[in-house]
């Protein structure tokens, strides 16, 4: 019998290929079919889009690449559900783009930090965190209060929103999409935002989080 | 899950599993047309392949994967089957928390043939934890306060979820109020303790006086005047000027600075006159507070933490202030 094996061990494109193919039968099982699935595109009851100010806040939250050292992502075992809250659902992040979810916790989890701080506490942690918090290691971002929203893209980025989300929206009684955002809201972002500090919208997003599961 | 993406689970897993079999069957085999152990016809640096058949404890271990993932697809199941356990790590695609505990209660009945494994953590951990709580709850908050079993355990909860505004040591810092002593702006009693942790308390909010008392020199001639009502030694000039205007701050601080608590009306409008301040005592820090106000928030906390563990914390925080 001839060595077929042969075949495959000189021949680099037919390895890459079959080494491809071995390793995409994972993803193929457990990511494709999630794509398709209807429980992980429909939003949970009370899921409400982002204000504009908000909006804002959350690309600060990215700029500043909270999402490194915090998750937005809680477990369901009890230890983390003690802390932090319910367990995440799937239905509660169907809108974002992209997912905050981060991989690693050097600070605690912020899925549903929303209202358990008073805004002058995120002011006071987010200036200097060892003024509250002597014993943490998070950095200070004081920048964050001089720097001030112009507002040129809100309103761009709440329609962007619209399209991303336009197949996972509400949807009203007679089954049509709710889209997330009004034609008006999306003119009226700009002067929403106007004026405002990137500390007032990062603290708007983080006091946002967490009261979708209700 | 559609009976499509059923399929496709159940064939690609299946026919994966299947395919490493057969691939190390297939590789088991000697095809090379040489004798085992003989010489493969090449060398390299005086290194020469030889036709060695796989090692017996690699292939044995490679076969009882295989059998493994048989026996642990059995168990946890493929696609929509749920698997022999009938295995779930917690309600996913849930709605709204009504839906979740509705699920919870279906699960936990006998029969149902589902395993919520966080269902189950929680139920082993109310059974061990609920009645010690329940105790707790059955007693009263003075009496909590004597007892150093439930006081560390109210220290655990504090730790956990109030250490990041008033401290670790209950001392708080500027803006977030010193839990250790005795002056209260909502009350110290064990009923207005929970009662401020329960639901909360949002101050009244102290407006931005600059405009309303005459600009910085109103701001300069107010402060001194709060700084003397703690008997601190000031300019006396600006003092008596700043009580001829004190009138305005009277509503919520009182007509001699002692505080709403004292007039019994709790909108959170500190005592002026104990020399303890919760936004700093000094000249800079006061004026501070009258030129662009203040107003302190305490977030509600019966919604996360339930009424039997704020009724613990009450107990830790009333104890900390009683010697």
């Amino acid at each position: 019998m001839k060595n077929i094996h042969e075949k495959v061990e000189k021949n680099v494109g037919l390895f890459f290929l079959f080494t491809v193919l071995a390793i995409s039968i994972g993803g193929l099982v457990e990511i494709t079919p999630l794509f398709f699935q209807k429980e992980l595109a429909q939003p949970v009851d009370n899921l409400k889009p982002y204000t504009a100010l908000q909006m804002e806040g959350r690309d600060v939250y990215i700029r500043e690449g909270c999402h490194v050292c915090h998750s937005q992502m809680i477990r369901p075992f009890r230890a983390e559900t003690e802390r932090y809250g319910h367990y995440s659902v799937a239905g509660e992040h169907v809108w974002e783009h992209p997912f905050l979810w981060g991989s690693k916790r050097t600070g605690p989890d912020l899925a549903r930090v929303g209202g358990r701080y008073s805004d002058d506490w995120h002011i006071a942690h987010l200036t200097d965190p060892r003024s509250v918090v002597p014993e943490s290691n998070m950095p200070a971002y004081n920048w964050l209060n001089k720097n001030v929203l112009d507002g040129v893209l809100t309103g761009k980025k709440l329609s962007t929103f619209n399209w991303l989300t336009r197949n996972r929206s509400h949807k009203d009684e007679q089954g049509n999409a709710i889209p997330l955002y009004t034609q008006a809201e999306i003119d009226g972002a700009a002067d929403a935002v106007n004026g405002k500090t990137e500390m007032d919208a990062l603290v708007a997003y983080l006091q946002s989080l967490g009261h979708a599961l209700k | 899950m559609s009976s499509f993406w059923n399929i496709w689970v159940w064939v690609l897993t299946l026919g994966s599993i299947v395919g490493c079999f057969i691939l190390l069957r297939w590789c088991l085999k000697n095809f090379a047309g040489v004798e085992e152990g003989e010489s493969m016809g090449h060398s390299f640096d005086g290194i020469e392949e030889l036709n060695n058949p796989l090692p017996q404890w690699w292939s044995t271990f490679f076969l009882l994967t295989i059998v493994w993932a048989f026996g642990y697809l059995a168990l946890y199941g493929l696609g929509s089957w749920g698997g022999l356990l009938g295995w779930k790590s917690s309600n996913q695609g849930i709605l709204s928390i009504a839906e979740s505990k509705a699920k919870t209660l279906e699960y936990l009945q006998e029969g149902s043939g589902v395993l919520v494994q966080y269902d189950r953590e929680v139920a082993q951990a109310d059974a061990k934890y609920g009645p010690i709580f329940a105790a707790y709850a059955a007693r009263s908050i003075e009496d909590l306060a004597t007892d150093a079993e439930a006081l560390k355990v109210g220290q655990r909860l504090f730790i956990q979820n109030c250490s990041q505004c008033h401290g670790s040591d209950a001392r708080g810092t500027t803006g977030f109020p010193n839990l250790t002593d005795k002056d209260w702006l909502y009350g110290g009693s064990p009923e207005k303790i929970k009662e401020t942790i329960m639901h909360g308390r949002k101050a009244v909010g102290m407006m931005a006086w600059a405009g309303a008392i005459g600009g910085e020199q109103g701001v300069k001639e107010v402060a001194a005047y709060v700084i003397s009502l703690s008997g601190r030694s000031i300019n006396a000039d600006l003092a008596k000027a700043g009580k001829a205007k004190f009138g305005l701050c009277a509503g919520c601080h009182g007509p001699d600075g002692q505080g709403s608590l004292a007039m019994g009306t709790p909108m959170g409008a500190p005592n002026l006159s104990d020399n303890t301040w919760l936004y700093g005592g000094s000249q800079r820090a006061i004026e501070e507070s009258i030129r662009n106000g203040r107003a302190g928030v305490m977030p509600p906390w019966k919604a996360i933490l339930g009424e039997e563990k704020v009724h613990v914390i009450s107990a830790y925080v009333y104890s900390l202030s009683q010697d």
